[in-house]
């Protein structure tokens, strides 16, 4: 629900780095999207195909979604795991000690000009 | 045939924002007021814990509030008459939350004289408003009763960036299954040192803990 309002974020920032580096058409962008970021990638390409055609600097730019798949480590055991399969809770030892090491990303990798 | 020519870019699309909020918490902290971002679903009684907890504060610090919805004013229009102190309504304008930039553009609208605590009610919604940082001193939700004790477990996020979870609508108790103790469990889980303070708004029971804390965060702001 809230993707339009990121894909604006990413309107921003990509317009801001074509400028830098003297493009005048962007023909992708890519992105880094965690599985746990809260954002959902078909919404995102939806939203973003309306508002990038409406730039343009964006028309025609294709959004390409790179998944990270969203990895949690427990302090405890020191095991690695899943997220969404097991989420906050250890599946090696039952620990709650647990923290994302990554799976919350919502970033541009990089663009193709 | 063009060839194609990659740019790395590799930033998070929140760092812009991320860095707006600092900038303006700084400034707040300056001119010595106070930003409270207070969060919560729709319906489960913001505003009139708002209400309830300004009446209580009003004659000991000088407050106002910054009211966000998507559209209409009607939450505004009621905190004024129901407390006499100014409110502003914000329209996000299909934006399911507020940015620092927005909150800023708000803040510049507020009759600041003599201020000591601003109070953003944010957009309702346990999912968008927690990404982003308002530039607030503190964030603050509320969950209500009818809504269910495994709220913390379904939006992470919002409960483990919250430093205040107030439990609204605590006369309902016995109709519905909601065992608050889980639900402190629930939240403690996300957020090792989140309060919970519950309180029944419309009755006003439980929201002079709430009002303490506020007040206390004001101060303690202040002196620094």
């Amino acid at each position: 629900m809230h993707e339009l309002g990121i894909v604006f974020y990413i309107i921003r920032d990509v317009k801001e780095a074509a400028q830098e580096h003297g493009v005048e058409h962007v023909n992708a962008v890519v992105m880094n999207i965690g599985e746990v970021s809260t954002v959902v990638p078909e919404y995102l390409t939806d939203c973003w195909r309306w508002a990038a055609d409406k730039e343009d600097m964006l028309k025609g730019c294709e959004l390409k979604v790179n998944i990270i798949p969203a990895v949690t480590y427990c302090e405890n055991c020191g095991a690695k795991y899943p997220t969404v399969q097991h989420g906050k809770i250890c599946p090696e030892c039952g620990s709650e000690k647990t923290y994302l090491l990554q799976g919350n990303e919502v970033e541009i990798k990089e663009i193709e000009v | 045939m063009d060839q194609v020519k990659i740019i790395e870019i590799k930033k998070s699309i929140f760092a812009n924002n991320d860095q707006d909020a600092e900038k303006l918490r700084k400034e707040l902290k300056v001119k010595g007021v106070y930003l409270l971002n207070l969060m919560s679903s729709p319906g489960s009684g913001k505003t009139t814990t708002l209400i309830q907890t300004i009446n209580r504060l009003k004659d000991k610090i000088k407050i106002a509030v910054m009211e966000a919805d998507i559209d209409s004013d009607v939450d505004a229009i009621k905190i004024k008459e129901a407390t006499g102190i100014p409110s502003i309504q914000l329209h996000t304008g299909g934006m399911c939350h507020l940015d620092a930039e927005m909150t800023r553009q708000g803040l510049d609208n507020v009759p600041m004289e003599g201020v000591d605590l601003v109070i953003l009610e944010n957009v309702g919604n346990l999912v968008c408003p927690a990404e982003f940082d308002t530039g607030a001193v503190r964030n603050a939700m509320i969950l209500s009763v009818p809504e269910g004790e495994d709220k913390p477990l379904k939006y992470p996020l919002m409960f483990s960036i919250c430093d205040v979870v107030v439990i609204n609508k605590m006369d309902v108790l016995p109709y519905f299954d909601f065992n608050l103790e889980k639900c402190k469990e629930y939240i403690h889980m996300r957020n090792p040192k989140a309060q919970v303070i519950p309180i029944c708004a419309k009755t006003g029971e439980g929201v002079d803990a709430f009002a303490a804390w506020l007040l206390n965060q004001v101060q303690e702001w202040k002196k620094q």
